[in-house]
């Protein structure tokens, strides 16, 4: 299964649901909706955490958070 | 589930069904013809898993349900008929993905005939030159059943293709309660007549057995008359029908489709400011080299700068207690405001500036946005040591003032992370540490020029500040197995775009720290500096009350002056403070203190910050009060050592007693802070015995290695 911890740089994909219930409470209210185009914008000198564009926004994230949200491509 | 589900793949012509078909079955496939037409079939097994072996059948590609070929209508031949034996039990639709709204068409009938359905999307690749975007996940959520995106071609995606066929076969998701097209809102009678007539359930079922039973071969001619019958009772028009259900189609599908398939849109990037400052401040080399060029910024900032108004502050208190002393008649209630509360709130207020400094330049650097960066930078190797990126701000704050850094360790999500942040918070030497240093070091190491710029002083200060991160580090990591906790870590963080401070923000956040700094830090400073004024005026007995009497008899050459000394040093001895001091020299005796810097430590216990005002009272009781002996630093260089004849501060004492404040938890202020933050006293008492431990442990070593 692809998560966004699988994003190449700039690659872009929808999210599709999650891994984890505690966690995806919370990116649930950041905005990480079933459906939603996501973008893997940076990635932390050291490799992790990672940064990834959603609804407009930047939002920072480690790397095993990033691992438990499942997605598809978008293109 | 079966054993032997059977599968059926259903699409448009030309869209890689047979691909999907090839790929699945591999070579075992079979060639054969669909009972009593001679409509070449072609099936095969597929593994579901290890009990469930499938059959795949390849069904003849059609745009409806309403075939125009004759190859075509053995396709609703079998959907239409439950008991037919290739009757599937899913069925996999496919569909072109470059022309969704066409390929969605023959996927509402299917169905609507209330079968259970996956929905595989192939040609992407085809969508994507065209530039056309398809959401998956959307699409799947409007449709309420699976879709899963393939490319037969290369066989991609069949792992999800097979998962969602299983979940289909195991609690199949059926939209039988909300038709696309339902034709029993225009012919109720007629739907319910066939219905009833025929045992049919579903509606769009008993519209095909309407409009199609000519074709169907399961259907015997005595029930196509009665069909015809119907229709003419009810006054149905066929193809009308047909034609108004199609456009009723490509109505619902224009509305699932509209939130799903768009044209690729640029996606909505940072701030053109935004994405260069992140190019650098977040770059492997330059991100560290920033961060520790803004470090160095603050640290001068809050020990050069600050230095200015605390001078100010620490004279000015000077001259209300000299003032208040000549004004007011002599007596111990005098010296209890004087000595006791003037001096105490003198030793808050001093802090201030620092404080403020150091929250100003945090709060600035949170505003501007760069502080998320270097939580983001700096994560990874805090996880390393338990900690978080953001423990980054208590660690820096800290430096100022453990009560607001401690408070600011609320940011961090993680409880386990957010604990051994405040675990460690007071091993940063904070600025009431300083004093104590700038003393000590200045007593025994010389201010000779190293490398040119710097001085051997200035290094070693930066020593202890450094022992004191990596203690504070290494604690964690050493604590980190022993708390358990079962959440797991969040770090998940905005990164705002970079902004102009909002300076009201920034004055908030200034505000708020140096408050919390007085109020929690300062109200207990002053108590103790009163308490131990009591401590070091009264003892037990009369000795005090004697003590003139006794130094003349001692003593009677002494005069003037040296007569005031000799008393106030006797009295010293024999108050409360006196008396702990010497009850407690045997334990410390082993790092090179005597009972003066016994009475220093005990006073500094609740507040480090007055160990340095303690000494300046005993040395300036129990000594020599000439004025150009008047410094604190050369009262201490003056001492002597009553066993070895020699300077009492050699420099085993001095790095014993440096040593002993980088690590112990001397201040009541934080204790209290932490016992609120941790809701408990479990937490600062273990913080308590951890860091007294180390700091006697480590003062013995060092004591006894430099001695």
């Amino acid at each position: 299964m692809k998560t966004i911890a699988d994003l190449q740089l700039g690659e872009r994909a929808f999210v599709k649901e999650f891994r984890q219930e505690d966690l995806s409470l919370k990116l649930l209210e950041m905005g990480f909706l079933p459906g939603i185009e996501v973008m893997l914008d940076f990635v932390a000198p050291l490799g992790d955490p990672i940064g990834v564009q959603v609804n407009g926004y930047c939002l920072a994230m480690r790397k095993e958070e990033a691992a438990t949200v499942i997605v598809e491509e978008s293109i | 589930m079966k054993k032997n589900p059977i599968i059926a793949i259903v699409g448009n012509p030309n869209i890689g069904k047979s691909s999907l078909f090839n790929q699945l079955t591999g070579l075992r496939q079979k060639v054969g013809n669909f009972p009593s037409v001679t409509v070449e079939k072609k099936s095969g097994p597929w593994m579901l898993n290890d009990a469930t072996e499938a059959v795949v059948v390849d069904l003849p590609g059609l745009y409806s349900l309403y075939p125009k070929a004759l190859d075509e209508r053995v396709v609703i031949d079998i959907l239409a008929n439950p008991s037919h034996e290739d009757y599937p039990d899913v069925v996999v639709v496919v569909a072109d993905a470059s022309n969704l709204k066409r390929n969605l068409l023959l996927f509402t009938q299917v169905a609507d005939l209330g079968l259970p359905v996956v929905l595989a999307l192939n040609m992407l690749d085809v969508a994507r030159d065209k530039n056309l975007q398809v959401n998956a996940v959307k699409l799947a959520m409007k449709l309420g059943v699976p879709v899963v995106r393939i490319n037969a071609r290369v066989g991609e995606g069949l792992d999800q293709l097979k998962q969602a066929v299983v979940q289909q076969l195991e609690s199949p998701k059926i939209s039988v309660e909300k038709y696309y097209f339902n034709p029993a809102e225009q012919f109720p009678e007629l739907i319910d007549e066939v219905k009833r007539t025929n045992a049919i359930s579903n509606n769009y079922l008993a519209l095909h057995h309407v409009q199609q039973h000519d074709i169907f071969s399961f259907v015997p001619q005595e029930k196509r008359v009665a069909y015809d019958k119907m229709i003419e009772k009810h006054g149905f028009k066929e193809s009308g029908f047909q034609a108004a259900e199609t456009m009723h189609r490509y109505a619902v599908i224009d509305g699932l489709v509209k939130d799903s398939v768009k044209t690729v849109a640029e996606f909505l990037v940072k701030p053109l400011w935004t994405r260069r400052l992140d190019k650098v401040l977040l770059h492997p080399f330059w991100g560290y080299a920033v961060f520790l060029a803004v470090l160095l910024v603050i640290f001068q900032a809050v020990f050069t700068f600050a230095s200015y108004p605390m001078d100010l502050i620490d004279a000015g208190m000077a001259s209300l207690n000299d003032w208040l002393k000549a004004k007011l008649p002599e007596g111990a209630l005098t010296d209890l405001l004087t000595d006791g509360l003037v001096a105490g709130i003198g030793g808050v207020v001093i802090f201030i500036p620092q404080i403020a400094f150091l929250f100003f330049l945090v709060s600035l650097l949170e505003e501007s946005g760069y502080m998320a960066r270097v939580m983001v930078i700096m994560d990874k190797l805090m996880r390393k040591f338990g900690l978080n990126g953001r423990s980054v701000v208590p660690l820096i704050s800290g430096v100022a003032c453990a009560v607001p850094a401690i408070m600011a360790a609320r940011s961090i999500g993680n409880r386990k992370e957010r604990l051994l942040t405040i675990l460690v918070t007071p091993l940063m030497s904070c600025s009431a540490r300083l004093p104590i240093y700038t003393v000590l070091i200045a007593l025994v190491v010389p201010s000779t020029a190293v490398l040119g710029f710097f001085t051997l002083q200035g290094l070693t200060l930066m020593g202890l500040y450094l022992l004191g991160l990596i203690s504070a580090l290494v604690s964690a990591w050493a604590i980190k197995g022993r708390v358990e906790s079962a959440e797991t870590g969040y770090f998940v963080m905005e990164m705002p775009t970079y902004q102009i401070p909002r300076w009201y923000h920034v004055g908030i956040a200034v505000w708020d720290s140096v408050k919390s700094f007085v109020t929690q830090a300062g109200k207990i400073i002053v108590a103790i500096s009163i308490i131990l004024w009591v401590l070091a005026t009264y003892g037990p007995g009369d000795a005090i009350s004697k003590a003139e009497e006794t130094i003349q008899k001692e003593q009677p050459t002494l005069t003037g002056a040296e007569m005031e000394n000799a008393v106030a040093a006797y009295k010293l001895e024999h108050s409360y403070a006196g008396h702990f001091g010497k009850f407690i020299e045997p334990a410390i005796a082993p790092l090179g203190y005597d009972w003066k810097i016994g009475i220093a430590l005990l006073a500094s216990f609740a507040a480090r910050e007055v160990f340095v005002g303690t000494m300046s009272t005993i040395y300036s009781i129990g000594s020599e009060a000439d004025e150009d002996n008047g410094t604190i630093k050369a009262r201490m260089r003056a001492e002597i050592n009553p066993k070895t004849g020699e300077a009492m501060y050699t420099p085993a004492l001095a790095f014993s007693l440096l040593v002993f404040y980088v690590f112990a938890m001397m201040c009541m202020s934080t204790i209290a802070t932490v016992k609120r933050e941790t809701h408990g006293w479990k937490w600062p008492l273990i913080q308590l015995a951890y860091m007294t431990v180390l700091a006697y442990g480590l003062a013995f070593l060092t004591y006894q290695v430099l001695q």
